[in-house]
This record gives structure tokens, C-alpha cells and sequence, in this order.
């Protein structure tokens, strides 16, 4: 199927539009000179209609849009002035064109010949001027030779105008066969003579195992007439009469093509989706749902304001007007929820591109790769989807390039000969998770931790888990290949695809098994718009905690909690042992003036690993949507915070990264131990620049 | 750094065939909807490809070509047009106003990144 197939939808949609534009100016049509602005408008819907409908092979309305608008070109050049009758044709033929837009949007063909009269008589319209529009042939290929050309190329100065390049033209000729080039210098003059654009370098390129002529002229197709160009049979011998016209011409104009295939069925592509074509659907531009979703943001603060300053109410002479407040609450929020879905997309247009960067690597990289693909139906906020193009190409290719194994040594190792690349989305706890697997080579924990050692980036000796061994790779500076490759070492390493990643507000985490391969797993926020957040006071300041990593919050007993030797404490609930996180000294707050409650409140969260930790609070306030303001664009990034949000009293409030406070801790306690304090940067899950 | 394209044309189903193909070959689409939108969008930052239609409101992509092409910045960037096998006038036109070269509609996504190839490094 034809990559294209996914755009039909907006064809359709388009279509729909010209044809209403074309109808609204078709009536106004008289006889005689018209408005030259309306008559670049019929012609303009047609082309465009004719254009679309030629990528999705729709040749009935191929062929019928290209004598209409043949026919309206002529009109708006004025080479045809309109008589009699002729503005209520085109009327009609408008609607026959809509007709044909409808049959292929249905996929239910119109009868046969339904066109037929109005294509006639559009001809005859167009031929009134004796200048009816001819379809363009070429010539049909000459007789061909064995294949074997000499080129002789120079460049004028022309050509370098129109900034062509001779160098970018000899590589295409590769691709038409084996060359062996010539450069001719003579013509070079001194340095200080040299005119920058003119061209003095001439080539003669002897062209091996061509299929015609006619493919080496087309790869100089753009610049004929610009250059000196011979292309000559190094020996020619010239075929039978009868085997050249065997040969189909190597460019086939839309014109012959669509004239043979016209009375044919529409290609069965055509006919693929034809349920999917009737989805019905406006195209929206992206900056008035962005100021939709702004308005909404700023309609939820506002609420929050509202109830903020109403929450004293607690009389039942209020009950009404607390109901009604409860119900606004409801309301907004399904507004809220009804205005983001708007900016989800499947990400199936972003996977769509993998199955061809997976095709042309595997060449590339003489690997056998398949690429497995996974809920591709699972919607993200556009925004998102956009940024994590580049992130998900690099870490495809570092799979397909590093992770995998090459063919023999997947035989070697017991492997089938081809390896498998995962690609697989889900939503999980409110967000999304994405995964790129390999079944190649996996990490050798070895191997990374002595490149870590030698790069500087550990120290010699330093005693990781294998969890922080794999860590390392996402360190700014490391890179596993031996040698940086063409393919995915180009100077952009892990480090960036985290950084990208967290950008978003998500993270990258990798599992790997030596031997048997790795998983990245990117876990994004379905959304950077808003958060179901508790609000938590400590120390009189009050932070947001994401309410989708709440686990359950507890009062302790003096009893449950214990210090540990190495400094912080933990907390044992039903015999699980779950460290604490002391927020007031973890974001360096002090109490001045207020006591500690006598009573720890620990609300118990987890991380994106599933590891549960303990953020120590002093009260908490309860529950709020709060609308999402980026730390990074306003301020800088901050260890242990994920941004800011505004709330009902209007102040700005800031929001707690879990997974950078728990991890924050980690890094804590690792330098105390003196071993490994230049991985700060790495588990802190901060932003290192 | 990947390369940027300007891709103008009025006709979205377009835009979006180019922006997906190029996108695929690690190219940042700039989008623009007719040859006033791309000149405004010309100004902001280094371009590496222009591809547009020639068919278009307020200015069509011959005149764009010859606005881009005084432009310095523009002196040595690949300019594509998007024109149909028909229009060889289109093609010659597009030339004199300095365009590098021409893809032919209907294309499919190898032909274009064939095309592109041709002209831009």
C-alpha cells in the first residue's frame, strides 16, 4: 500500500472545500470576461482536486479534472472567452466532478459513462480555440544499447545559479549505474582569477549497465539546457524495431497513463478504506484549539479561584449556591477533558515512518531486521508526538546498529538469523508508555562500566547495581560503539534522546539482559497541559504532587519509622520497608518559627520504576486540577521539580518530580559513600548543561 | 542539526505528502500555504530545500522562486517546484526564475526523495 493511503482522509476534506469554493464562484460566472481572481480559483480547485486525486490513483477523476481544468486554464488565460450557455457547463461540470469525488470517496463507483457526455462537451469547449490542450507525449525510448554510456558534463555558469550542484548529479548517476569518473581541470585559472560562480570543472563520466539513455538524461532532466551535456553509447548496438516498442518508456506522461487505464476500474487502493474515507471530520488550524486549551487553562484557575474563596461556606443557607459550585467544578472539568482530546493523535502517523528507516538501515547495516509494531492506535497530545520523532528514530537506529548482532553472530549465539525491533505504545496510570526493544546483543554490564571508567565518567572501582550500570549510557559524553558509526554515532548519544525525553516532562529508562537484549521505555505525560495534582503544605510552603503517583498516604507512629546509620529513615508499613523523604531538608526549606508536627505524614508515592518512597509533608490540602506552567521556559530546571502551576489563591505553585526526588536521595547517599559522586547528574534525573 | 524544507502549497493533502516523506528522510517542514506565507516565513532562519507548488492564492510559486532567489540567503538553496508533466511551461518558467528543478505530480514518496536528492546535500 502506498504511504499516502493515510492522507486520503484530508483529501476528501479538501475536496469537499474546493468543490463548495468552485460552486460559489461558478454561479456567479456570465458570459464574457469575468473577475480574473475567481477564474484562478476555479482553475486552482480543479488542479488541486486533479492533483490529489493522481497520488491516490483515482483515474476517473484523473482524467476528467485534467480536461476540465485544461478547459478553465484556457478560460482564465483568456485564450477562451465564455458564450452563450458556457458558464452554466462549467456549473455542471462541477457537479459531475462532485459526483466523481463522491463515487471515490465511497468506493462505490458511479455507473460507467456517467462522465462521459460532460467530457465531451468540455472537450469541444476547449477546442474552440484550436488550442485544445494535447496531452504531452515523449518520445518513446530509443533503441537501447548494452547499457553503456560515456557522459561528457559541463557545467555553465547558469547552472550554478539555479543552485545545481554537479557533485549531487554524478552521485544520482550511480543509482542509474556503475560510473567511473574524469574530472577536466584544465580550465581552472589562477587563484586570484577565480570567479567563484562560474563553472570550469568539466567530467567525463563512463556510465556501466544503464537501462536506457533516457536514464541518464533524466537525472540531468533540471539542468538541460545549462550545462554542455553529450551522452553517447560507448558501443552501441542497436536492437530490432519490434523489442524497442516492447520497451515501456521509462516516464509515462498522466496524460497517456490515465487515458489507457481510464475505462478500468479504479485501483482496488482506491477502494481500500472506504468506511474510513466517511468519518466525518473539519480540519481545525492548531493555534485556535491552543488558545481553546489556553482559555480553558485559564477557566480552571478561575474556577479554582472561585471555590477557593467560597470554600468558607459551609451553611446550609449555601447549600444551593455550593451545589451549584460543585457543579461548575464537574462542568469545567469535562470541558477541560472535552478540549485536550482535541489535541490527541494516534500515533500511528509517527510509527508509519519506522517500518521505512528500519527497510533502508537493515541495507545499510547488512542486517535481517524485522520491526514489530504496537498499539499505534493509542492517542497523544500533538504536541508530544511531534517532539518524540527524533528521539524514537535515534534510539531505532541505536537498537538496529548496537543492539543487534549481525547475522552470524546471531547463528553463532543460537538466534533465528533475523532480529526483531520492538515498537510498542500503551497508556498506563494516566500516562503513556513507549518501548523499543531488541532481541540483539544486550548490555554488557562489563563492557559499560569499564567505558564509563575510562571516559571519566566513574570512578575506578566504583560499585553500581546493574540498574546504575545500564544508567550510564545515558551520561552526556558515553557512548558504547568502539567506533563512532555513520549510523547512529553521529555525535548525538543517549544523553540527548534523555534530555528530549525529559523535556517533555517524561523519562527514558532501560532495561537490558546481556545476551539477549534491551528495552527502552520512554513513560510521557498524556498531556502538558494539566495535572490532577494534592496539594501538600511543608514548612508553610505549599507544593502540587501528582495525584496519578499517590499511593496512599499514612500517619506514623513513632514506632513504625527507623533511622538509618547512614543517615535518613525509613518507614515499615504492613512489613515493608519504604524510605522516607524528608521534603523540608530535601528542597533545603527551613522552619522558622514552626515545629515539626509531632506526627510524621508520609504520603506514599511511586516512582516510574514501581519503587515506592515516602515524601514527609506536614499536612496535606487537598486534591486540585491544576493547569501546567514549564519551569524550563521561564525559569531553568530544578532537581526534584517538574514545573509550576498557578492555583486558586493565584499563586504560582511548583510542582514535585517523584522520580528526581527519589533519585535525588539515591545520589545523596551514594556521594556520602565517596565512591561515585560524578554520577550526580545522571540519577538526579536533573538536566545537565 | 537536521536540514529544514520550506514546503508551500495551498492544498493541505500536499503539504502533508511532503511533510511526511521529508520528515521520514530527518527533515524539519516548515509549512506554508501560499508564496506570501513563505516569504514570510523565509526570514526565520536558514532553509537547506524550498518545495513549492506553482498554483497558488495571492502568490504562486514562480514569483516565489524569483523573491527567494534575491534574497542572499537564498542564492544557493535548492528551490523545488511541484508542477504536473503537462505544464512544460511551467517547468521553463520555473527555471527562469531560478528554481533548481521541478517534481512531478502525482508523485509517490520515492520519487520525491529521489528528486530531492538530486538537488540538495
Amino acid at each position: 500500500m502506498n504511504d499516502f493511503e493515510q492522507f486520503k482522509q484530508t483529501f476528501f476534506e479538501e475536496c469537499e472545500e474546493l468543490l463548495q469554493r468552485f460552486e460559489d464562484v461558478a454561479v456567479t460566472l456570465k458570459a464574457g470576461p469575468n473577475d480574473p481572481e475567481g477564474l484562478d480559483d476555479l482553475f486552482r480547485s480543479v488542479h488541486s482536486i486533479k492533483a490529489g486525486a493522481g497520488a491516490f490513483k483515482f483515474q476517473r477523476l484523473v482524467v476528467y479534472s485534467h480536461e476540465f481544468e485544461n478547459v478553465l486554464d484556457l478560460i482564465r488565460s483568456g485564450k477562451l472567452e465564455l458564450a452563450d450557455g458556457d458558464p452554466e457547463l462549467i456549473v455542471q461540470a462541477g457537479d459531475i466532478l462532485n459526483d466523481l469525488v463522491c463515487a471515490a470517496r465511497s468506493g462505490q463507483d458511479v455507473q460507467d459513462g456517467h462522465e462521459a457526455e460532460m467530457l465531451e462537451r468540455i472537450r469541444a469547449m476547449g477546442s474552440q480555440t484550436g488550442t485544445a490542450a494535447a496531452p504531452v507525449s515523449e518520445d518513446a525510448s530509443k533503441p537501447d544499447t548494452n547499457g553503456d554510456f560515456v557522459v561528457r558534463f559541463r557545467p555553465h555558469r547558469a547552472m550554478y545559479e539555479t543552485a545545481n550542484e554537479p557533485q549531487l548529479l554524478i552521485q544520482a548517476l550511480k543509482a542509474v549505474g556503475d560510473i567511473s569518473i574524469l574530472a577536466d581541470l584544465s580550465r581552472l585559472p589562477e587563484l586570484s582569477k577565480l570567479d567563484p560562480a562560474e563553472g570550469y570543472l568539466s567530467w567525463t563520466i563512463e556510465v556501466r549497465g544503464a537501462e536506457n539513455e533516457e536514464a541518464i538524461a533524466e537525472v540531468f532532466e533540471f539542468v538541460d539546457g545549462d550545462c554542455d551535456l553529450v551522452i553517447e553509447p560507448i558501443s552501441a548496438a542497436p536492437r530490432e524495431e519490434g523489442q524497442a516498442v516492447e520497451e515501456a518508456p521509462s516516464v509515462a506522461t498522466p496524460a497517456e497513463t490515465t487515458l489507457a487505464t481510464s475505462n478500468t476500474p479504479p485501483a482496488a487502493g482506491a477502494n481500500a478504506a472506504p468506511a474510513a474515507a466517511q468519518t466525518n471530520s473539519i480540519r481545525v488550524e492548531l493555534g485556535r484549539i491552543d488558545r481553546l486549551v489556553d482559555m480553558v487553562g485559564e477557566l480552571v484557575i478561575a474556577q479554582a479561584m472561585a471555590l477557593d474563596s467560597l470554600s468558607e461556606l459551609v451553611d446550609i443557607r449555601h447549600v444551593k449556591q455550593l451545589q451549584a459550585l460543585e457543579d461548575l467544578t464537574m462542568r469545567t472539568r469535562q470541558l477541560q477533558e472535552g478540549v485536550m482530546a482535541v489535541r490527541m493523535q494516534p500515533l500511528k502517523a509517527l510509527f508509519s515512518r519506522f517500518p521505512r528507516v528500519v527497510r533502508d538501515l537493515s541495507k545499510k547495516l547488512d542486517k535481517n531486521v524485522r520491526l514489530e509494531l504496537e498499539g499505534e492506535a493509542t492517542e497523544v497530545d500533538k504536541t508530544i508526538i511531534e517532539e518524540l520523532s527524533d528521539p524514537l528514530t535515534h534510539m531505532i537506529r541505536n537498537c538496529m546498529d548496537h543492539g543487534l548482532e549481525t547475522v552470524a553472530d546471531r547463528v553463532a549465539a543460537g538466534k533465528p538469523e533475523q532480529g526483531v525491533v520492538k515498537l510498542s505504545a500503551e497508556h498506563r496510570n494516566g500516562r503513556i508508555l513507549i518501548r523499543v526493544s531488541d532481541d540483539g546483543r544486550g548490555l554488557d554490564p562489563e563492557k559499560v562500566l569499564a567505558k564509563a571508567v575510562a571516559n571519566g565518567l566513574v570512578e575506578e572501582g566504583a560499585d553500581l547495581s546493574k540498574e546504575e550500570i545500564e544508567a550510564l549510557i545515558f551520561m552526556p559524553g558515553f557512548s558504547t560503539a568502539a567506533a563512532v558509526s555513520d549510523v547512529s554515532g553521529r555525535g548525538v548519544g543517549m544523553d540527548v534522546v534523555r534530555r528530549n525525553i525529559q523535556k517533555l516532562g517524561g523519562r527514558v529508562t532501560v532495561e537490558s539482559e546481556f545476551g539477549k537484549g534491551s528495552t527502552f521505555t520512554l513513560a510521557l505525560p498524556l498531556t502538558l497541559a494539566v495535572l490532577d495534582g494534592m496539594l501538600v503544605d511543608v514548612a508553610c510552603e505549599r507544593y502540587v504532587v501528582p495525584l496519578s503517583t499517590i499511593v496512599e498516604t499514612v500517619c506514623a507512629e513513632p514506632s513504625m519509622i527507623r533511622d538509618l546509620p547512614e543517615g535518613g529513615s525509613v518507614m515499615s508499613i504492613r512489613g515493608e520497608m519504604i524510605r522516607l523523604i524528608d521534603l523540608c531538608s530535601n528542597l533545603r526549606l527551613s522552619r522558622e518559627g514552626k515545629t515539626e508536627p509531632l506526627r510524621k505524614l508520609a504520603v506514599i508515592v511511586e516512582t516510574e520504576f514501581g519503587r515506592r518512597v515516602g515524601l514527609v509533608v506536614d499536612e496535606l490540602l487537598g486534591q486540585q486540577q491544576v493547569v501546567i506552567k514549564s519551569l524550563e521556559t521561564n525559569y531553568h530546571s530544578i532537581d526534584g521539580i517538574a514545573g509550576t502551576a498557578i492555583l486558586g489563591d493565584g499563586r504560582v505553585r511548583l510542582i514535585l518530580d517523584i522520580d528526581g526526588l527519589a533519585n535525588m536521595e539515591t545520589s545523596t547517599s551514594l556521594a556520602s559513600e565517596g565512591s561515585v559522586d560524578t554520577m550526580d547528574p545522571i540519577i538526579s534525573g536533573g538536566v545537565a548543561e | 542539526m537536521s536540514k529544514r524544507v520550506l514546503a508551500v502549497d495551498d492544498s493541505k493533502t500536499m503539504r502533508d505528502m511532503v511533510a511526511f516523506t521529508l520528515k521520514r528522510e530527518g527533515f524539519d517542514v516548515i509549512e506554508a500555504e501560499d508564496g506570501m506565507a513563505a516569504l514570510d516565513k523565509s526570514g526565520d532562519g536558514a532553509y537547506d530545500l524550498v518545495i513549492s507548488d506553482v498554483n497558488m492564492p495571492r502568490m504562486d510559486g514562480i514569483t516565489l522562486v524569483g523573491k527567494l532567489r534575491e534574497n542572499p540567503s537564498f542564492r544557493t538553496t535548492p528551490i523545488l517546484i511541484l508542477t504536473t508533466e503537462a505544464d512544460q511551461e511551467k517547468k521553463a518558467a520555473g527555471k527562469a526564475a531560478g528554481a533548481t528543478g521541478w517534481i512531478v505530480k502525482p508523485f509517490d514518496p520515492d520519487q520525491l526523495v529521489d528528486v530531492v536528492r538530486r538537488v540538495c546535500r
